[in-house]
This record gives C-alpha cells, sequence and structure tokens, in this order.
C-alpha cells in the first residue's frame, strides 16, 4: 500500500523547467514511486491528482503555492524524499557555468568575432580543404592550407581567386610557415631578422631557418607555398604574391628561394622576377644544374649552402666530417636513409649523386633510380612520402613510422650507414631521438653506423642539443646538418673502400 | 554566389523592416480566403490521413465534434475514415497553429497585419495549459472552451482590438526579451504586457462585466496567452520573404508530428520533408518519454523569425530542459543559432548578452556547412489521442531537410 505526502510552501514561486528537474531527481530516490514539485495552480493540481500525488494538504494550495508530492511505498521513504526537495529547493546544487564556452563553428563566424584576424589555417582532411579555403578567401583573409590532397586544378583555381582579391595563399601541403615571428604549423623557435624564405618544401624551411638560427642571425617571414606552386601546371602564382609582400617589407633584406627545380618556363619567370628585386636573393633549387641566375642572386645546391650564403656566417662549413669518421664493418657498404623530412631526403639524394655514389628513392630526384632497381645501391627512403603516410601519421609527428625499418636495418647485416634525420620544433613529436636509442639498445652490439642531424634550434621543446647528446649518447654519429651528416657517410664509405 | 547573397541581403532587409500589429479577431471562415466547406487545417507539412499521428487524429475528432460535423469522437473517427473531411496545411492559407494546429471556419482566430507589406496572418486563440485540443484532447471540457473562446472571447478580443487601432507587437516582443521570455516555451512577459495594453480597451467594448471579467482572468491565467499571437506575428513577418529569387533563407518550419518540413525563400511553396525527431525534455508526473508523441505545430514560424530556441540566451530557464541546463548552455545555444542566420536583429535584442540581437534569417547553406541544426523550443504531446500534453523539452531539425533545400536551390540556380 503506497502512501502519498504532500507539503505546502506558501508563495514560494521557482521557474516550472527547475522544478521539473528537481522532480525528476526526487523521483528517483529510493523507493520512491512517483514525486512532483508544481506550483498549486489548478490546472497543475489536476495533472497531480492524475499521477496520484495529491492528497487534502496540497488540494488545500493556492496558486501561488509551492506543491511538494510524493508517493512511496512507506513514510519513512516519503519523508526522505521531501527533505531531498527541500535541500535542492534551498540552492543550486552544483556551480553554474562549468566551463561551458561557446566556440565558433565556421570561419565566417569566426573572422566577424576576431575582426583583426589575417590569416585561416586550413587543416582539415584534402576533400574539404578547398571548399574551406575558398570561404576563408571569401571572408578577406589569407590561407594556409596545411592539408593535402587537394588537386592541382583546384590549387589553381584557389591561387588564381586568392590573386584577384590581393591574398596569398600558401600550400596546399604548405607544412610549415613563420609569419612575422609566429611559427605555424611544423615549425622551429628561430629568432627574428631580416632574412625571409619562400619555400615549396616544409622540411627544407625547417632545415634552413635552423641552420641561420645557429649562426645567430634571424627569420623575418617563412613563407610556405606548397610543393606544386613552381609547376608549369600552376604557374608560381602564389611565389609571386609571396614574393611582391616580401619586396614591400622593410624587415627583409635578403630572400632565401627554396624548391625542388622548377619547370623550365616557370623557372625563367621566376629569375625574371627576381631580378626585378631590389633584395638579395639566395636560389635552393635542388638538383638545378645550371642556370643562369641574375646579379643579385647566388644560385646554391644545398639547404647548408642556402643558409650559409642568407647568413654571411662561413662557421657553418668549419666542421671536418673526416675528423669524426668510423670505418664500416666487414661485409657492410651500402647507405639506407630513413628520412621524415621529404626535402631532406632530396638533399641527401643530390650530395650523394654529386659523389659519384649510385642512389635509389621512392622519392627520386633527377638522376635518381627508383626504389628497388638493380645494382649494389644507395637507399634513401622519404617515410613521409604518401605510400607510408595514408591513414597513419606523419613520421615527424611519429617517430615510430620508422621504427620497423630501423630495427631491420639494425639486425641486418648489408647496410653499412644508417642516414637519419631528427626534425623537432611545434608540430613535431615530443622527442624523436628516443625510438633510435632504444632502437639501438635492442640491436646486436655489432650494428650498422647509425649517423643524424637534428633539425631545429635549442629553443625549441624538444632542444636540438638535449636531442643530438642523447643520440651521441646512444653512440650515433651526430652531424650539424643534414648536409654534413651526408658528408660524414660519403667520408665514412670512403674510408673503407 | 553573388545572386544568393543579393537576394538574401534582400530577404533579411524585408525580416527586419516588419511592422507587425495585432489587428483583430474574426471567424476563420472570414478571415481565410478559400476556406472550404468540412475543411480542417492542420499544423505542418501536407499529410495524409493514415499517417497522422495520435494527438493529431484526437484533435480532428473533437474540432469534429466542435464544428457540428459529427455527433460524438466515435462518428467524426468513422466519417474520417471515410474521408468526409479535406485536410490542408495551415501554412497553404496564411496560417499557423500550435502543436495539432487544428483550424476550422467557425473558430476565432487573431489577425496580425504586417503594416510594412500589408499582409496578413492568422493563428487561433491559445487555449490555456493542461487538457487543450492543440496537445490532442477532445472532452468535453476542451470543447466547452473552444465555444466560449468563439461566442464570447474571441468576438470581445476583437472589439478591444479593433476599439485601440490594433497591437504593435516588435516592440512587446523587444521588451519580453528582457524579462525572459524567448516567446515558445516563456511568454509570461509578453502576456502580462499584452493583458497590460489591452485591459482599457476590453473595459471600454465590453458587453457586461462577466464578460469583461472571464476575458481578463483568461488572459491573466495562461503564461502562454501570448504565444499564438507570436506565431501570427512570425507568419506575418515571413510570409513577404517568400519567392526572392535565389535566396536561401528559410521562410517557414513546421511540424505535423510526423514529419517536419521547411520552406525556402528561393524555392517558393515547395515544402522539404525529413521524419520528424522526438524531443528531448521534462515529463509531467506520471508520464515518461514512452508516453510521448515526435515533435509537433507550426509554433517553429517563432524560431523561424529568431525567436524560441534561437533567443534561448533570453530565457535561460528553457535550457533546464536538456544538459546540465545552466545559463551558460542558454547562452551557447543562442550564440550557435548565430553561425546558421544571416543577421542578428536589432530590434530584439538579448540584455545577458550584452545586448546581441536575435539571430535572424536561417540560411539553409550555412546549416548545411557547420552541421549546425536550429534548436526548437516546443511542448510534448501524449502519442495517444485525447490525452493532452505530457511534458515540455527541446528539439532539433532534421539536417536532411536542409540538405534537399540546398540541392533543389542549387538545381533552381543551375549550380549544381
Amino acid at each position: 500500500m503506497s502512501v502519498i505526502v504532500n507539503k505546502v510552501r506558501k508563495g514560494f514561486f521557482l521557474d516550472s523547467v527547475a522544478l521539473m528537474r528537481i522532480s525528476r531527481m526526487v523521483a528517483g530516490c529510493s523507493a520512491v514511486e512517483e514525486a512532483a514539485l508544481m506550483m498549486g495552480t489548478s490546472a497543475n493540481k489536476e495533472i497531480m491528482s492524475a499521477a496520484g500525488l495529491l492528497n487534502e494538504v496540497g488540494e488545500a494550495a493556492a496558486g501561488g503555492d509551492l506543491v511538494l508530492g510524493v508517493r512511496a511505498k512507506e513514510y519513512e521513504a516519503a519523508s526522505a524524499a521531501l527533505e531531498v526537495a527541500t535541500e535542492f529547493l534551498a540552492g543550486p546544487q552544483t556551480a553554474s557555468d562549468v566551463g561551458t564556452i561557446w566556440r565558433p563553428k565556421s570561419l565566417r563566424t569566426g573572422s566577424s568575432l576576431l575582426k583583426d584576424a589575417n590569416l585561416a589555417l586550413i587543416s582539415v582532411p584534402g576533400d574539404f580543404a578547398a571548399a574551406e579555403a575558398r570561404k576563408a578567401l571569401m571572408c578577406g583573409l589569407n590561407v594556409m592550407v596545411f592539408s593535402d590532397n587537394v588537386a592541382i586544378e583546384e590549387e589553381r583555381a584557389l591561387k588564381e581567386e586568392a590573386r584577384a582579391r590581393g591574398l596569398l595563399l600558401m600550400g596546399p601541403d604548405c607544412g610549415t610557415a613563420i609569419i612575422a615571428g609566429v611559427p605555424l604549423g611544423f615549425a622551429n623557435e628561430v629568432p627574428r631578422g631580416d632574412i625571409a624564405i619562400l619555400g615549396a618544401s616544409g622540411t627544407g624551411m625547417q632545415e634552413i631557418s635552423s641552420l641561420i638560427a645557429r649562426s645567430g642571425k634571424g627569420i623575418s617571414h617563412g613563407i610556405g607555398v606548397g610543393g606544386r606552386d613552381l609547376s608549369s601546371d600552376v604557374g608560381a602564382i602564389s611565389t609571386f604574391a609571396a614574393l611582391d609582400l616580401l619586396d614591400a617589407d622593410d624587415s627583409t633584406r635578403h630572400i632565401v628561394v627554396v624548391s625542388k627545380p622548377p619547370s623550365t618556363d616557370v623557372s625563367q619567370l621566376l629569375l625574371k622576377r627576381v631580378s626585378k628585386s631590389k633584395k638579395e636573393f639566395t636560389l635552393c633549387l635542388l638538383g638545378e644544374k645550371s642556370v643562369d641566375v641574375p646579379g643579385n642572386a647566388l644560385l646554391v645546391d644545398t639547404l647548408k649552402a642556402a643558409a650559409v650564403s642568407a647568413s654571411g656566417d662561413s662557421n657553418l662549413l668549419s666542421w671536418d666530417p673526416a675528423a669524426v669518421a668510423k670505418p664500416l664493418g666487414a661485409r657492410r657498404n651500402g647507405v639506407l636513409g630513413l628520412f621524415s623530412g621529404g626535402t631532406l631526403a632530396a638533399e641527401a639524394q643530390y650530395i650523394l649523386m654529386a659523389a659519384g655514389e649510385t642512389v635509389a628513392s621512392n622519392a627520386q630526384i633527377p638522376g635518381t633510380l627508383a626504389l628497388g632497381a638493380a645494382g649494389d645501391v644507395h637507399a634513401i627512403i622519404d617515410l613521409g612520402s604518401d605510400e607510408f603516410t595514408r591513414g597513419r601519421p606523419h613520421p615527424m609527428i611519429d617517430p615510430m613510422v620508422r621504427d620497423m625499418q630501423l630495427r631491420e636495418a639494425l639486425g641486418g647485416d648489408r647496410v653499412g650507414i644508417i642516414l637519419l634525420d631528427i626534425v623537432i620544433g611545434h608540430g613535431a613529436h615530443a622527442d624523436p631521438a628516443s625510438p633510435v636509442v632504444e632502437a639501438i639498445k635492442a640491436a646486436e652490439t655489432e650494428h650498422p653506423l647509425v649517423i643524424a642531424s637534428v633539425t631545429g634550434t635549442d629553443n625549441d621543446p624538444q632542444s636540438s642539443s638535449a636531442q643530438e647528446a642523447k643520440l651521441a649518447a646512444a653512440g650515433v654519429l651526430v652531424a650539424p646538418s643534414n648536409a654534413d651528416a651526408v658528408g660524414l657517410a660519403l667520408a665514412c664509405l670512403r674510408s673503407v673502400g | 554566389m553573388e545572386i544568393v547573397e543579393e537576394a538574401n541581403k534582400e530577404a533579411v532587409r524585408r525580416i527586419l523592416m516588419g511592422d507587425p500589429v495585432l489587428v483583430d479577431v474574426v471567424p476563420a471562415s472570414e478571415a481565410l480566403l478559400g476556406l472550404g466547406p468540412k475543411t480542417i487545417l492542420h499544423a505542418g507539412p501536407p499529410i495524409a490521413v493514415q499517417n497522422m499521428c495520435g494527438p493529431m487524429r484526437g484533435a480532428i475528432s473533437g474540432i469534429a465534434v466542435f464544428e457540428g460535423w459529427a455527433d460524438d469522437l466515435a462518428d467524426a473517427e468513422r466519417k474520417v475514415e471515410a474521408g468526409t473531411f479535406v485536410f490542408h496545411p495551415n501554412h497553404h492559407f496564411d496560417a499557423v497553429g500550435p502543436m495539432t494546429g487544428m483550424t476550422t471556419g467557425s473558430q476565432p482566430v487573431m489577425v496580425v497585419e504586417n503594416r510594412a507589406f500589408g499582409n496578413r496572418a492568422y493563428c487561433t486563440i491559445n487555449e490555456g495549459l493542461g487538457k487543450v485540443m492543440r496537445f490532442g484532447g477532445n472532452d468535453g471540457e476542451v470543447l466547452e472552451r473552444l465555444r466560449w473562446l468563439r461566442d464570447s472571447f474571441g468576438p470581445a478580443f476583437g472589439r478591444a482590438l479593433r476599439h485601440m487601432g490594433g497591437l504593435p507587437l516588435k516592440g512587446i516582443v523587444a521588451r519580453g526579451l528582457t524579462m525572459g521570455d524567448e516567446m515558445h516555451q516563456r511568454n509570461v512577459g509578453c502576456s502580462s504586457l499584452t493583458l497590460r495594453a489591452v485591459a482599457p480597451a476590453f473595459a471600454s467594448t465590453a458587453e457586461n462585466n462577466e464578460e469583461l471579467s472571464a476575458a481578463l482572468t483568461f488572459i491573466g491565467g495562461n503564461d502562454q496567452f501570448f504565444l499564438n499571437i507570436a506565431m501570427a506575428m512570425g507568419k506575418a513577418i515571413m510570409d513577404p520573404i517568400r519567392n526572392i529569387e535565389g535566396s536561401s533563407i528559410v521562410t517557414a518550419m513546421s511540424r505535423n508530428g510526423t514529419e517536419f518540413g521547411i520552406m525556402v525563400s528561393g524555392t517558393g511553396d515547395r515544402w522539404f520533408t525529413a521524419p520528424v525527431e522526438m524531443p528531448g525534455g521534462l515529463y509531467f508526473p506520471g508520464f515518461t518519454e514512452a508516453d510521448a508523441n515526435p515533435d509537433m505545430g507550426d509554433s517553429t514560424i517563432v524560431e523561424t523569425v529568431g525567436l524560441g530556441g534561437f533567443a534561448m540566451a533570453a530565457a535561460p530557464a528553457v535550457a533546464g530542459f536538456v544538459g546540465a541546463g545552466t545559463a551558460a548552455e542558454a547562452a551557447v545555444t543562442t550564440h550557435a543559432m548565430g553561425e546558421i542566420v544571416y543577421a542578428d536583429n536589432p530590434e530584439w535584442t538579448i540584455p545577458a548578452l550584452d545586448y546581441r540581437g536575435v539571430p535572424t534569417g536561417i540560411d539553409i547553406r550555412y546549416v548545411v556547412e557547420t552541421g549546425v541544426v536550429p534548436t526548437i523550443n516546443t511542448g510534448i504531446a501524449h502519442k495517444e489521442p485525447g490525452v493532452g500534453q505530457v511534458g515540455a523539452g527541446v528539439v532539433k531539425a532534421p539536417m536532411a531537410c536542409f540538405e534537399q533545400a540546398v540541392r533543389a536551390l542549387a538545381d533552381q540556380l543551375d549550380l549544381a
């Protein structure tokens, strides 16, 4: 037999939604069959009566009175539930506003809230990146498209749209930028200075800016234009837009352009554009054999040489690999490069090839072989290329991507030298050296030489010197730049042969 | 895209310049052009009888008895099956109706005139809370109230409004927003302001003291009295926005208890429908979500003009239906609705948001782009005929309506 207990609070008003919330909680008390708190209007009393919650106490309530009604198995449970209801009525049980903050979902709303914002960074799956980039342009924003897998037709259309609006579109697949000292994407903590880097390559910009920082100089802006900007299909639209901006920028004295070799027609346009600028240029077009460059420009063939040219700091050249080189073990002769940075892998191929070695790669530069080609060759593997990153994080984010190949090479008896890049900075893994150290510890004592360089600075969250020390302690031969690491590999090869 | 931008600019200009005035109360048969014999108007997009939900069927039986088209509820049911009655959506007759939305010839309808454009929109008088026809109630008490509204209150209210030259509504809504109303679930402020404004005219035009007392008591005892006025107002404001070529602004959102439908300016009178969703909310004692009918009513016209769920921040209590129910969450809802509209309404502002205007002009492109669908505050009817209201809550508009509308508009503009 159930019991109905009513209580009336004279002249106590609370909003009906608040009362419904309390009702639900009181109805959840143990041994309570039903409960409701309602203002005592006749309509409400009808509802309570129909629900078997009203006795003569509640029946007597007026419209301005609060009726508490509980039906329970026995009187004690009903009273206890009424106590609970009274506690809820005394005030809020939890602090209001528990971190409920609204964040805009669209670029349109975001840019209307941040009226001074002039740049949008787009990092969404490639299928959606062009649409978002277009919206950003329509909001009057310059755009950095971090996303890859954007069709080249879309890229060209976006860049034409940006040009028509007087805006800069960086990317697609622009991993690195430093705008007025603010690192975006994968970028390093470098001081501000008067050298701008204009790059179709993320790790190339990271290596050059880090080496410039080590020479004590700084960066005005680092502008990424995407790997295809200098192709005939795109026609260097963003490169030219960036050059216009840098030409007009008083804080920029020297401009480094870093890229894979442009197509011939675009190369001519670029050189013509450079000749019109009042700034000094260093052109690092990796693999570009011979072009006539204008008088205000110097053509270099490695990232390190670009840093030396731009900074004027020849100390970067003083490191002697011969002093560090070690002979290889018996039967070991090949170099296996396991790279996370695409441009660093390209630079390695170029230097090996320039030294007369035969090189194969999954990311070939002109003159190198496809991976798996016949012959006893050196292999340079770009682990950041599509076949390794589809559905997986980039090796700069997750260095475990190269762990399996690293451990296999360390355990084998053919590879003489394992060549590695350790890219640090914003966006990169918190401690990329450690998996290398762990793999070496797990390997047999008689393992291939491991040569590495760290791309980054001491001001990066990971600290370049801390990463270098960790590697050196595990027996890794550490070079001060990627080019020096390849040079050291060559010195080791030669010291055997 | 240029044409869409221009069209939407024009649509929002028209919304904001709307000047809705409650001018009269007249029988629906006089006001609604082309309303044929034995015709029952209902909420939502068009629907076949066999697909109508329980409360809609209950209300139809009740209104048929009320109109004298059936002897009793059972007779009405038989006649519904026999195809005796003609059904149309309210929206096809410049009208709107809450929940089941029953509108028939002899019912009094309130007339809101948009004086900026000269068009009129209509809505029946709110019956109050408890067992009412809009929630599917149909017993003697329900029908008796409808008769009183028809014979006494409606004519008296009409006389009062004519006497005072109409009641301008924009300012009342603006003040209601500062008093905790969002004009869908909270109408205490606006209902009180209305009573204050019309009471003298009621007194001047009343035929006797009993009638006057009953009328003022009715308004004063009905916290939701203003809801139906707000709905006719919404309809009067939105109708001049119809048929602007290229405009992606929503002109109506409406549910019939089975399907949710929207209409869009650029696609004219075409409905885009999808199965209606179940509200999340709180229930009266003795009822649970197992008793609830899915979302229903033309009242979403209120959200369409930027009130209701869109003005949630003005009525934090309503946020209590879902989630933690904090005032901060209410603000988040209004801000989120701001992502899917074309403009803020500078005349209807919310103090707690530093007088941000209510988000106005739902743009189907933004809904599809952001994945944010309109938030709607609503009552919940029992799924069985004849029971009535069992709770209230918050519900989302189905995304599928907006996706269809975007495709249709793109086709029409050859953008697909």
